[in-house]
């Protein structure tokens, strides 16, 4: 008795050896793709926060996958959905929306979110961010990465140019004639200072719509299926922007790049620009001056819209996997991370819980500049969320592209995009 | 000049106008300064700091921090290991598939052998990477997507390779294979002993073609990978370079001449080698 | 070697690789062909036939017209000035001039590079401002220009891209032809009192015809296939100003996922080549002798 008793113990011993790989294998992955930016050390921040949660959730395995841009992660998602192969969840533009509900790839979280507490946490985020995670009464997305577009300016070229360095224009009008002040020119007519830059070569119609809100138009209904590119308000922000360029030349003509806009601001080539609050921390380290940082300039009111990335679980999943990946959105989008990662990256932090604590205040005791962009979020509206976004979003920026290449003016450019827009979401009312 | 006139012959008659004309001479070294000026560049600013990336000074200090900074800020050691096994598995297989092919279409004559051998050659012209979409699906029906065999099946069969083997085999004098069959050789046999090492010229220009070719491709598994398992190095330095906070030119150039690093010194070593094969195996 | 054994033997050798090409060659041709004419798939209706509304809508697309005349250009543009800079490259290097070494070095260097890491590179010179070309462009007292961010000099920008990129290549053809002319022809010319222009034009050129075919194919392929420096550089733009057939296929396929119309494209695409290769052999086929 004892012996065989024994050796039933060993043999468990030995089977549990044997199949250790397989218990290890047995761990449910997490598999979550993520757009990586090169310009800070994202890559690292996000392994930090994926081990933290393996160590805090043992029987969970994360595996970020950097997918290259945010167009360049949707098209990888929804091919990898077509091909069965999703991942569990990906961070992806807020603006997809529509285009991951129509490829029917993800679930709403609500049906995970079973627990008061979940419901807690899924309730605490800004509205502002919730605005496109929602279709008919369900809520698909939970916002990590959010970002709205501020005014950066250069304090030494404000003085230089005798004006307020302590004080950013707050309208239309007295950005273009700060804008006209701070561009200097050398002898030979030679631009050695631009006065404004508003990126345009990417992601032109997010920073636009920070024009057409202030102007108070909507460029898309909240169903994502009717635009108003071509409302007279949308053509007289277009004209606005390209005025910059071709009527003041206090912007560099033809299409300046999101790319370089950071470095050509610490560079000192350009004294204001319009750009995301993630900037914050490349520009912090790198500017050599003194900057500010203020809400986008106002015309009828303030407005700016929000952009950015938000969690998503794909569709067809295990329960066991769904649960995983549910754990790990909320372990990576809750008040104490988003604190931290809006610290690290220069994000906002997506919820009001995030700000109170203890060393999200330090911090901003530190960087009064981080709460300009929370603050501007009562202004703001949702980026250009529509079904076919791709299509529809390709539109808007070809119009904004052909404008300020001056090949084309804001109303005919603006009715082609409308025209465009109105084939793509036809079959969508 | 001089030795133009003791020489008796001259191999090439261009030789001497270009040196007797220093304006051809001092176009055609503007043209490679013109040329290589972009490489120049990307050195310059991969090996100094990035505050010098756009400001040329003798006097910057040299660093191999761009270089550390890439390389720890994506997977490149997969990137190049996955872009190796692609490499490698394209080669071998065309090199296998081409030379039967290549040998069957040489010294056989069978029904339908032009017709065939025409069809083959379509895809000199049209390149399986043309209809992505249609290839997407058939990787999609056959359960391989995002993996390296999708990335490397559509290539394998190459045309390009039967054609140029079969140009070179019809070049081999029968009698050595006749030789080689009396001495107990078979159809193997005979392809082992006697074609193979004669094209071997061949075999070398086809496979730097190829690898070249193959190490730089990038449209093709844009779109059929989507993980850091099967990402080659063009796929992954894509990611790498997309900028959303702005752009560190520094670390890009590095990056940039990370993925062209082996072929680069490949190329320069091997770089006679690599024309005289052309040569040789009659691709002209 | 004509039995039934040895056809038997031909074909099993040739199978493996015919069943390859056809699996991912002849095969999409036609399904490209057959999906043109079917709607795209959605979660919530399968595709259907649909007649000609893919081509219809490409007919009414603007942005398509765009892309084929762009792609025309583009054609144009980097076809004859990369196969006379091959040629110009292979003579400078065939010749006897000082470093001509580093200068193949130079010219073939940049063939061996991922298109998309120089890309990359080229990128930065064409930044405006503090880009290399514009710092050398300032010398000489030039205002700064945005290459890539205005429609006039984008595509311009993209071809020259196109052609640094290949010429190298296609000169590697050329030295290989030029290496193989009998020096005895060339001197023969020349005691009869022929010069240099007269050598080129008479003796070598006409000796080169066939791989001027050679290349200029693979040319002709190129332009309407390479599209990796149009990604990293401009995204098509602005305005799709440097949007090609292709680019537009990659991104109606795989940003916007309309299958059927990608198809719509694709065969545009595939019967313009169709339309080369025809024009090439009823062109030249009887002119160039190939060995």
């Amino acid at each position: 008795m004892r012996i065989s008793r024994a050796s039933f113990a060993s043999a468990l011993t030995l089977m549990a050896i044997l199949t250790g790989t397989q218990f290890a294998a047995a761990d449910t992955e997490v598999r979550f793709y993520y757009p990586i930016a090169v310009g800070g050390p994202l890559t690292k921040i996000i392994d930090g926060y994926a081990a933290e949660f393996e160590a805090s959730h043992p029987g969970i395995k994360v595996k970020p996958i950097y997918t290259g841009d945010y167009i360049q992660t949707t098209a990888k998602a929804l091919t990898a959905v077509r091909g069965g192969d999703s991942p569990e969840c990906a961070i992806m533009l807020a603006a997809d929306l529509y285009t991951l509900t129509d490829a029917d790839a993800v679930i709403p979280l609500d049906d995970l979110a079973t627990t008061p507490e979940d419901k807690k946490w899924l309730a605490g985020f800004y509205p502002a961010f919730m605005e496109n995670a929602r279709v008919g009464g369900k809520t698909y997305a939970a916002p990590f990465q959010r970002s709205t577009p501020v005014l950066y300016w250069n304090k030494e070229a404000f003085k230089e140019a005798g004006l307020d360095p302590d004080k950013a224009p707050a309208n239309w009008d007295e950005m273009r004639e700060d804008a006209k002040k701070l561009t200097k020119r050398d002898a030979s007519g030679n631009v050695t200072r631009w006065g404004i830059q508003i990126p345009t070569d990417g992601n032109a119609a997010w920073l636009y719509t920070g024009l057409t809100t202030a102007d108070d138009v909507k460029l898309i209904n909240s169903d994502g299926n009717k635009t108003a590119f071509n409302d007279p308000r949308a053509v007289e922000s277009l004209k606005y922007l390209h005025d910059l360029s071709y009527v003041d030349a206090s912007q560099a003509k033809g299409l300046t790049s999101w790319g370089t806009t950071p470095k050509d601001f610490t560079e000192g080539k350009v004294a204001m620009i319009w750009h995301t609050t993630g900037s914050l921390g490349v520009i912090r380290k790198n500017a050599t001056f003194g900057f500010g940082l203020g809400y986008l300039p106002a015309k009828a009111h303030f407005g700016a819209p929000t952009g950015g990335g938000n969690f998503y679980i794909f569709k067809g999943l295990s329960a066991e996997k769904q649960k995983a990946a549910f754990e790990f959105i909320k372990f990576m989008t809750s008040a104490d991370r988003a604190a931290d990662w809006s610290i690290q990256t220069g994000y906002v932090a997506t919820q009001p819980a995030s700000w109170e604590t203890p060393v999200m205040k330090a911090y901003v005791k530190d960087v009064p500049q981080a709460a300009v962009a929370r603050d501007q979020l009562q202004f703001a509206v949702p980026e250009v969320t529509a079904h076919e976004s791709a299509r529809v979003t390709k539109a808007l920026n070809d119009a904004i592209a052909a404008v300020m290449t001056d090949s084309k003016s804001a109303q005919p450019a603006l009715d082609e995009a409308q025209r465009q827009a109105e084939i793509a979401l036809k079959d969508y009312r | 000049m001089n030795d133009v006139a003791v020489t008796p012959v001259d191999p090439s008659a261009f030789g001497r106008f270009a040196q007797n004309l220093s304006l051809e001479t001092v176009a055609a070294w503007l043209l490679g300064v013109i040329w290589i000026s972009p490489l120049a560049y990307a050195a310059w600013s991969a090996f100094h700091p990035q505050a010098y990336a756009a400001h040329f000074s003798l006097f910057a200090p040299l660093t191999l921090d761009n270089f550390a900074r890439a390389w720890s800020a994506a997977p490149f050691a997969r990137y190049f290991l996955n872009t190796t096994i692609l490499v490698t598995s394209i080669l071998m297989g065309q090199f296998v598939l081409s030379t039967f092919a290549a040998y069957a279409f040489a010294r056989f004559t069978f029904p339908g052998r032009d017709v065939i051998f025409s069809l083959i050659l379509i895809q000199l012209l049209i390149s399986p990477d043309l209809m992505l979409v249609a290839n997407y699906n058939t990787m999609h029906a056959l359960g391989l997507v995002d993996t390296i065999a999708a990335m490397a099946l559509p290539y394998i069969a190459s045309a390009f390779g039967i054609f140029l083997l079969r140009q070179t085999f019809k070049q081999v004098p029968i009698e050595l294979e006749e030789a080689a069959r009396i001495e107990g050789c078979g159809t193997l046999g005979v392809l082992w002993r006697v074609y193979i090492p004669l094209a071997r010229q061949t075999y070398l220009a086809y496979g730097l073609v190829s690898v070249s070719f193959h190490w730089n491709n990038f449209l093709w598994p844009l779109i059929i990978t989507n993980s850091v398992e099967t990402r080659p190095v063009t796929v992954g330095l894509s990611v790498f370079a997309t900028p959303d906070q702005g752009v560190d030119w520094s670390v890009i150039t590095a990056g940039a001449l990370m993925t062209s690093a082996p072929l680069l010194l490949a190329f320069l070593l091997f770089q006679r080698q690599f024309v005289q094969s052309f040569m040789r195996a009659g691709i002209r | 070697m004509q039995s039934r054994q040895s056809t038997f033997l031909a074909l099993a050798m040739a199978l493996p690789a015919m069943i390859l090409l056809v699996a991912f060659t002849h095969f999409p041709i036609i399904a490209t062909v057959v999906d043109s004419f079917l709607s795209t798939p959605k979660p919530r209706r399968p595709s259907h036939y649909v007649g000609l509304d893919n081509y219809n809508t490409m007919i009414a697309d603007p942005i398509f017209w765009k892309a084929l005349t762009n792609n025309l250009i583009y054609a144009a543009a980097t076809i004859p000035v990369s196969v006379a800079l091959a040629l110009a490259m292979a003579l400078v290097v065939n010749s006897k001039i000082k470093g001509r070494g580093l200068l193949r070095m130079a010219f073939f260097t940049p063939t061996v590079l991922p298109m998309i890491a120089v890309a990359n590179i080229w990128l930065f010179f064409f930044t405006p401002t503090y880009g290399a070309i514009d710092q050398i462009l300032s010398i000489v007292g030039m205002h700064a220009t945005n290459w890539l961010g205005s429609t006039q000099t984008a595509l311009l920008c993209v071809i020259i891209v196109a052609v640094w990129k290949e010429a190298g290549f296609f000169m590697i053809f050329y030295l290989a032809a030029l290496q193989t002319i009998p020096p005895d022809l060339i001197e023969a010319a020349r005691i009869e009192g022929a010069d240099r222009w007269q050598i080129l034009r008479r003796v070598t050129l006409p000796l080169l015809g066939p791989t001027t075919l050679f290349v200029a194919v693979n040319a002709v392929i190129n332009a309407f296939r390479t599209v990796d420096h149009i990604f990293v550089l401009t995204g098509g733009g602005p305005d799709n100003a440097t949007n090609v057939l292709m680019y537009e296929i990659y991104l109606v396929g795989f940003g916007f996922f309309d299958q059927g119309y990608a198809a719509a494209l694709t065969v545009v695409l595939l019967a313009g080549l169709a339309l080369v290769a025809v024009g090439q052999f009823v062109l030249f086929d009887k002119r160039v002798h190939y060995r």
